[in-house]
């Protein structure tokens, strides 16, 4: 990262630089507005009433009138929606991050016939839409017994997450030094003792940024829900969001609300960590 | 790296394998090869029929009408994969190119701009489709306000414009991803560089072209790949926005749609068949893992090493 790039080196000198930033700053503050339009007006409409928005769609709302979000509440299913797809975003993650580091430990720290070959399996189908092997995968549910079950959504999560994750935590676990590990050895420690007590915690960072890079689509998608998950009280977020949208399709307040609720988490946890999701996310497209 | 000493550690190393290797291999590779094999036979609904060799792909590339709508769709993706180029990844390319001169706010326009990349798309979905509304939504009531009324259009609701507010809901809601991947690409190029070219030209647009390009190819070629990857298998925003009939009039029918009702079902036809849709898929992952990999040599072929 080397911000000096950004000093003037252009000879055009102050005018010249002066009308060029100028215009890039334009750009710069239009895109903002353009992107950040959208967001405020859905949560202002969630604060107002059907006819308050088709009247003033752009003015402020009275922030105290939460009828919308009482609604919401108390007479739809949105709150299931949201334990279940911490429930199934969780586990997931817990799975991907647990079994992501021991394959990248094994691969990355010891050496073993066929361990280019197993690097190589885990990274096949990194940029292949699993989503085209629905069918294959529905059938495989069916004979698991495990459609309309969110083991279903939990072991695809985990399968889809491994590869990059695998691919981050082994480049990683490569450049910390052995000697810790080596002394350890010398002073008797088991293999399974040193994984636990020396490089789980050296290997913390890059399981964030893992971590990060995973979250986003599984809690965002929408998907694999659709067709493994048949049931109401099953069904994740992005999945109700349209059994809700369809249940209310008059009522703007509550359809704006019941969208501000559900990217209220994400966007709160972005707006706190945007310096660990923006680098988190665009990771693995840097390289 | 340590050598296998002891018998013990051949055993701790599978423990630490298998269980991983066991969900990739059984919930990624099983599925992906088995799509393949699947396209083979004739399915009854849920159930295999016959081997039927090649039969399944001269359906849906040469029997009407399935033929009629895979041509449809594919062209449609191919609209959208030029369109987002342009939009998502052009301008992408310049708000890097803005952010990179640091100018004051960066670091809050650099927030803002990858905020909707945070979103799932069926909320981005609903909310333009909200605001796309012909009589209620925010852009037809703000184009009255300005007494632009006779711009006003049903956007969703037209087969000339259905198509076009997807991809522009679409380069809105992904815009930030390569915007951020170019700048860390921008970020990497040594200050002497451009000190260098700073002494041999004077033109913004031969340092853009000749260094900050090449420079930030590597980047380009995972953006490129995953832009393309992700237009040729278009699903949730043309779900929400425009249904699974890719209505009006399958003006926004794409090959992740017509896969998924062939597949699946659609209420209205009630077709379901796992023959024709498991052909189709097979086809989508030739094109998109061939095309792939030509991105990925030409523009690597473009790099100049540092």
């Amino acid at each position: 990262m080397s911000t000096a790039t950004t000093i003037n080196y252009d000879r055009r000198g102050l005018l010249g630089t002066l009308g060029r930033d100028g215009l890039l700053q334009i750009i710069l503050v239009a895109n903002t507005i353009i992107m950040l339009m959208p967001i405020v007006i859905m949560v202002f409409s969630a604060f107002k009433t059907t006819p308050q928005i088709f009247q003033s769609p752009f003015g402020i709302p009275d922030f105290g009138n939460v009828a919308n979000f009482v609604k919401i509440w108390t007479q739809t299913n949105f709150l299931r929606y949201l334990l279940n797809s911490f429930l199934v975003t969780g586990a997931s993650m817990a799975l991907i991050l647990t079994l992501g580091t021991m394959a990248a430990y094994a691969i990355a720290r010891y050496e073993f016939w066929g361990a280019g070959f197993i690097l190589m399996f885990f990274l096949a189908g990194l940029t292949l839409p699993l989503k085209l092997a629905i069918i294959p995968l529905f059938m495989l549910m069916r004979d698991l017994g495990i459609l309309n079950n969110q083991l279903s959504l939990i072991f695809v999560y985990t399968a889809m997450g491994l590869p990059t994750t695998v691919f981050i935590l082994t480049g990683f676990i490569r450049t910390l030094p052995s000697e810790l590990e080596d002394a350890a050895r010398m002073d008797g420690a088991s293999e399974a003792r040193i994984m636990w007590s020396i490089m789980l915690p050296l290997v913390r960072p890059a399981m964030v940024i893992a971590g990060i890079q995973n979250v986003v689509p599984i809690w965002n998608d929408f998907f694999f829900p659709l067709v493994f998950i048949q049931r109401d009280n099953l069904k994740t977020l992005p999945q109700g969001l349209t059994t809700f949208m369809g249940e209310y399709t008059t009522d703007w307040g509550v359809l704006f609300s019941g969208l501000t609720l559900s990217a209220a988490p994400i966007i709160i946890i972005y707006i706190v960590l945007s310096k660990q999701f923006i680098s988190g996310m665009t990771s693995g497209a840097v390289k | 790296m340590p050598q296998l000493r002891m018998t013990g550690r051949g055993l701790w190393i599978t423990v630490l394998l298998v269980p991983p290797l066991a969900f990739v291999a059984l919930f990624i590779v099983y599925p992906i090869v088995a799509a393949f094999a699947y396209a083979f036979f004739d399915w009854n609904g849920l159930l295999r029929g016959e081997f039927t060799g090649l039969a399944n792909f001269h359906t849906v590339l040469f029997v009407e009408p399935y033929a009629g709508w895979t041509r449809n769709a594919f062209a449609h993706n191919v609209i959208v994969f030029f369109a987002l180029m342009v939009l998502q990844n052009g301008v992408g390319f310049l708000l890097a190119y803005a952010l990179w001169r640091e100018l004051p706010g960066a670091r809050f326009h650099r927030v803002a701009v990858f905020l909707p990349v945070v979103l799932s798309t069926i909320i981005v979905g609903y909310l333009f489709k909200l605001f796309l509304h012909p009589l209620f939504g925010v852009v037809n009531i703000s184009l009255r306000g300005m007494g632009l009324g006779f711009i006003a259009q049903p956007w969703l609701g037209q087969d000339s414009t259905a198509l076009w507010a997807l991809i522009i809901a679409n380069a809105w809601h992904m815009v930030g991803f390569p915007t951020l991947v170019f700048l860390a690409g921008m970020q990497r190029i040594p200050t002497e560089m451009l000190d260098a070219v700073r002494m041999e030209t004077e033109s913004e647009w031969v340092k853009v072209t000749k260094i900050v390009w090449p420079l930030v190819a590597p980047s380009a070629t995972i953006v490129f790949t995953l832009l393309f990857v992700g237009a040729f298998n278009w699903f949730e925003l043309p779900y929400i926005m425009a249904g699974l009939d890719g209505s009006p009039y399958g003006s926004t029918d794409v090959l992740g749609l017509y896969f998924y009702r062939t597949a699946f079902g659609n209420v209205s036809s009630g077709q379901q068949d796992f023959g024709l849709g498991s052909a189709l898929a097979v086809l989508i992952f030739i094109f998109i893992a061939a095309i792939a990999s030509v991105i990925t040599v030409r523009l690597r072929a473009r790099e100049i090493q540092i």
